[in-house]
């Protein structure tokens, strides 16, 4: 494809860099990134693969700005409350670079229209905060044998693993199942510290952009668990489970179906 | 003998089984635990009869979601 002058010097600290490069910087241009959830971690995300260079972002939320997002959700400013989530992180985006095509879905991932969506996406980052999503994008992703990073953040915690379906140990090789319902509290009981979002987002946006150019170690059989209070970072080395209920053995999921909701939904935040 | 639990050295008696260290853990919340002794995922089911070995080194991995139930 090529790139113009205003590219070049746009691009220029990235373009710089031997790993990345004039190809590398059109190979981000010509990727495609499904970010589920404009919420925390997508919001970081979002904003720094636009500013990057990534060609298409393609973001799924079915929810409107409320003011208690603003907190740690930055791709939302105070103006936008009320709005829905996707246009508002569309405006964003589109404002910071024009280069991004950005693909809007005001919409719930199910069962049934997730395998079309993340089809045609090269990266998906899940950045949605209940248990249903994850293990749904876990399943899918394995099915349409996508790449994608999964993160759960929590009070003064955040963790986050690669998973490259099939190759390397997914969310079901870790826990089989969705937790009984109210057993795990969410960020609105229990609270989360908003910078937290920021790294955990952003270390995503970090396996997108390796994961697109093709450098570095991917954050593969491994869980990274972060402690912002004792400003710790912790690898978990994690083989892959031969008794896991989607990608081992003898494997018991073998379609796509929505898990089920906890029964004491809380209210949404 | 001594096992290791998330990255961090603990002293602990024989025959110790991983419920047990749940418990000496003070693990509030089970249900919400994945347990990993050297990379391998234990089954639920094997938390009563699994006993840990010196030099073990375990991981505790929680459920962690987000923002909101959805």
């Amino acid at each position: 494809m090529g790139l113009n002058e205003q590219q070049i010097e746009r691009y220029s600290r990235q373009i710089i860099l031997e790993e990345v490069g004039g190809t590398g910087q059109e190979k981000l241009l010509c990727s495609k990134v499904l970010i589920v959830g404009a919420g925390g971690l997508g919001a970081p995300a979002g904003l720094y693969l636009a500013a990057a260079g990534v060609g298409t972002i393609g973001i799924v939320d079915s929810d409107k700005v409320d003011l208690s997002n603003l907190q740690r959700q930055i791709i939302h400013h105070t103006g936008d409350v009320g709005t829905e989530k996707v246009d508002s992180a569309k405006a964003k985006i589109q404002a910071i670079n024009p280069d991004v095509t950005v693909q809007t879905y005001q919409s719930r991932l199910t069962a049934e229209n997730i395998s079309e969506i993340i089809r045609q996406y090269d990266f998906v980052i899940d950045g949605t905060d209940n248990f249903a999503s994850k293990f749904l994008i876990n399943d899918a992703c394995y099915f349409e044998k996508k790449a994608f990073s999964h993160a759960g953040i929590l009070r003064f915690d955040g963790q986050l693993i690669t998973v490259l379906p099939g190759e390397t140990t997914c969310y079901r090789c870790i826990f089989r199942s969705p937790p009984p319902a109210g057993v795990v509290p969410s960020c609105s009981e229990a609270g989360v510290l908003g910078v937290l979002a920021g790294v955990i987002g952003l270390l995503q946006a970090t396996e997108a952009m390796k994961y697109l150019l093709g450098i570095g170690e991917l954050l593969t059989n491994t869980l990274l668990v972060y402690n912002a209070l004792e400003m710790e970072f912790y690898k978990a080395k994690l083989d892959r489970n031969p008794d896991c209920p989607l990608c081992g053995s003898s494997p018991t999921i073998t379609e796509l179906k929505d898990e089920q909701q906890p029964v004491c939904d809380l209210k949404e935040d | 003998m001594n096992i290791v639990v998330n990255g961090e050295q603990v002293n602990c008696d024989d025959d110790l089984t991983v419920s047990k260290l749940l418990i000496e853990q003070k693990v509030k919340m089970p249900e919400m635990v994945s347990v990993e002794i050297n990379g391998k995922i234990l089954k639920r089911t094997e938390f009563e009869q699994t006993l840990l070995k010196d030099d073990d080194k375990v991981e505790f991995l929680y459920f962690m979601g987000g923002g909101r139930w959805a």
